[in-house]
């Protein structure tokens, strides 16, 4: 029989290499440089490095990565899990406020960060009108805490429905049977949560771990619009500090240095969790994709 | 069995709608009020006193056009991603030896990078092909970032054809690219279509590409343009929110027709 040959991937693994790998040993190569994004860039050795491990700024920026992340997971995981396995049932009126739930991902990261930065705005948003809900402290946006509350409860109203579908088509997926034998063995609802649902969906938490990681630690769009970094720099996280660095300040060289820094993170912990979901095993698990 | 109604999760379902429900309510209801009546009730306040004329003075500011933008690039990130996309499956799925592995293994690495991570020499290489502030400058990138997971599903798709029906073309000596033709893309459409929403939402979601590699307003998309509103409208919130929900109605369009695909183009790699 005829097989296709690796001509066939070419085309698709010149563009890929061109917008794709090249900027990433492009990146580490920059990091190298110094560039005004106008001029050609100057190799510089070590300097912007040096000046990473020294830089306070970059550290903070990485502890804030760090918390935003976790407080993410720490709020999004359980309530889409439990979203995910109540919406997996299949009487009506879950099916319907499932449809609801939905709502959130019809809206672009951008347009739900500029939405809920007027619905949360403390001159004219809903703090403005009902003080008293947030206990009197109206500006949100005014501490770190406040900001960092905010961006873990933005990125939480969009992206559970998310990770909500993600656990409900795992839910759905599990034998009846267990449940079954489970039920007749006297176990009830939290048992057979605990000792049944949550072992069988260890593929989709780790599926769904692998989406909140990578996005945390490139969640831009919404700090640019929600908090803008601040107040301050206190929720200047790694991707806006990169950005402001190198597209508002123009020093391109130290921004690549703070992008591969990212690149390094994201790629590393990325390749840990697809090694954890055998995603690179051809076979088997990939079946029924 | 039959199980008796689990009043918990009942009331957490009810207190959820309202976390969804209340600023949705708070949107819509902002976008339909004047601006003096928002100063005055602010978010949500009762839906009375209502005007469409925030989405005239939207549409008259130009974000239809910003739609056409986006949808523009839509569709030829999915063009893109699809005619690279199943050729690099087919040979994966298909091809013999240790290309067909290292290639996807190339993807799999791929879909590890970050695009803000790289976005520097992206911006130099959007430079140098002289494509700056042009619809390619956000295209080519989205489509290549889009490329890691199609190739996933679509490879993932692909086995599922049974390997008696490439043995049976085989017998009437069909070539690869007749194979691919009137066997492989016929009985893939499933993984076709997911890639294809998700391309497209990759697309529509973006906000990045369009930041950094445009500028003028010729080429501006939906996200940027939504962007460019907060500071141009300033304090008129009703009309920003009227674009909010304005932007959203494409999508809201293919949700309600094409539900399964959305919902399947969400998911991406994480629909298995």
């Amino acid at each position: 029989m005829e097989r296709p040959g690796a001509a066939w991937a070419a085309p698709g693994l010149a563009f890929f290499f061109v917008f794709a790998l090249l900027p990433m040993a492009g990146v580490v190569y920059l990091s190298f440089t110094s560039w005004d994004g106008l001029t050609s860039p100057k190799f510089t050795g070590l300097s912007n490095w040096n000046q990473f491990l020294s830089d306070g700024a970059v550290w903070q920026s990485t502890l804030l990565t760090g918390i935003l992340l976790v407080g993410n997971m720490l709020v999004q995981a359980p309530l889409s899990i439990l979203l995910g396995v109540w919406s997996a049932g299949y009487q009506r009126n879950r099916a319907v406020l499932s449809a609801v739930f939905f709502l959130p991902l019809l809206f672009s990261t951008a347009a739900t960060s500029i939405m809920w930065r007027q619905l949360l705005d403390p001159n004219f948003g809903v703090p403005s009108k009902l003080g008293w809900l947030l206990g009197g402290n109206a500006n949100l946006f005014g501490s770190q805490w406040g900001a960092i509350t905010s961006l873990v409860l933005v990125t939480s109203w969009q992206y559970i429905p998310f990770h909500t579908l993600i656990y409900q088509g795992a839910a759905r997926s599990i034998p009846e049977t267990l449940y079954q034998a489970a039920a007749i063995d006297g176990a009830g609802r939290v048992r057979q949560f605990i000792h049944i649902t949550l072992p069988q969906l260890r593929n989709a938490i780790i599926t769904s771990s692998t989406f909140m990681v990578v996005g945390g630690l490139t969640a831009f769009d919404i700090v640019l619009l929600l908090t803008d970094g601040g107040p301050g720099t206190d929720t200047a996280i790694l991707p806006f500090k990169m950005y402001q660095t190198a597209f508002q300040t123009y020093d391109f060289g130290y921004g690549s240095a703070i992008a591969s820094f990212l690149l390094l993170v994201a790629t590393g912990i990325s390749l840990l969790l697809v090694k954890a979901s055998g995603y690179d095993k051809m076979t088997s698990t990939m079946e029924g994709l | 069995m039959k199980q008796r109604p689990n009043y918990a999760a009942g009331v957490a379902a009810v207190t959820w709608l309202l976390i969804i429900g209340v600023p949705l309510y708070a949107l819509i209801n902002t976008s339909l009020h004047g601006e003096s009546v928002y100063a005055d009730g602010g978010p949500l306040s009762a839906p009375t006193h209502l005007t469409t004329v925030n989405f005239g003075t939207v549409v008259s500011s130009g974000f239809l056009r910003d739609i056409g933008n986006t949808v523009v690039v839509a569709a030829m990130t999915v063009v893109i991603v699809l005619l690279f996309g199943v050729p690099i499956s087919y040979a994966v799925v298909r091809g013999r030896g240790w290309t067909s592995s290292a290639v996807f293994r190339v993807f799999l690495l791929g879909l590890a990078i970050p695009a803000q991570a790289v976005i520097i020499p992206l911006f130099l290489i959007i430079n140098h092909l002289g494509l700056y502030d042009t619809l390619w400058a956000i295209i080519l990138p989205t489509a290549a970032f889009a490329l890691p997971v199609s190739v996933l599903v679509l490879s993932g798709g692909m086995r599922d054809i049974s390997g008696s029906l490439y043995e049976a073309m085989a017998l009437d000596g069909a070539s690869p690219a007749r194979v691919l033709i009137q066997l492989v893309i016929p009985l893939s459409r499933g993984a076709i279509a997911t890639t294809a929403v998700f391309a497209a939402l990759q697309a529509w979601n973006g906000f990045l590409f369009p930041l950094i590699m445009t500028q003028s307003g010729s080429d501006k998309v939906v996200t940027l343009g939504l962007y460019n509103f907060v500071s141009e409208y300033g304090a008129n919130v009703p009309a920003l929110l009227a674009a909010v929900l304005l932007s959203a109605v494409p999508i809201l369009i293919v949700y309600l027709f094409a539900r399964r695909y959305l919902v399947m183009g969400l998911m991406g790699a994480g629909g298995k």
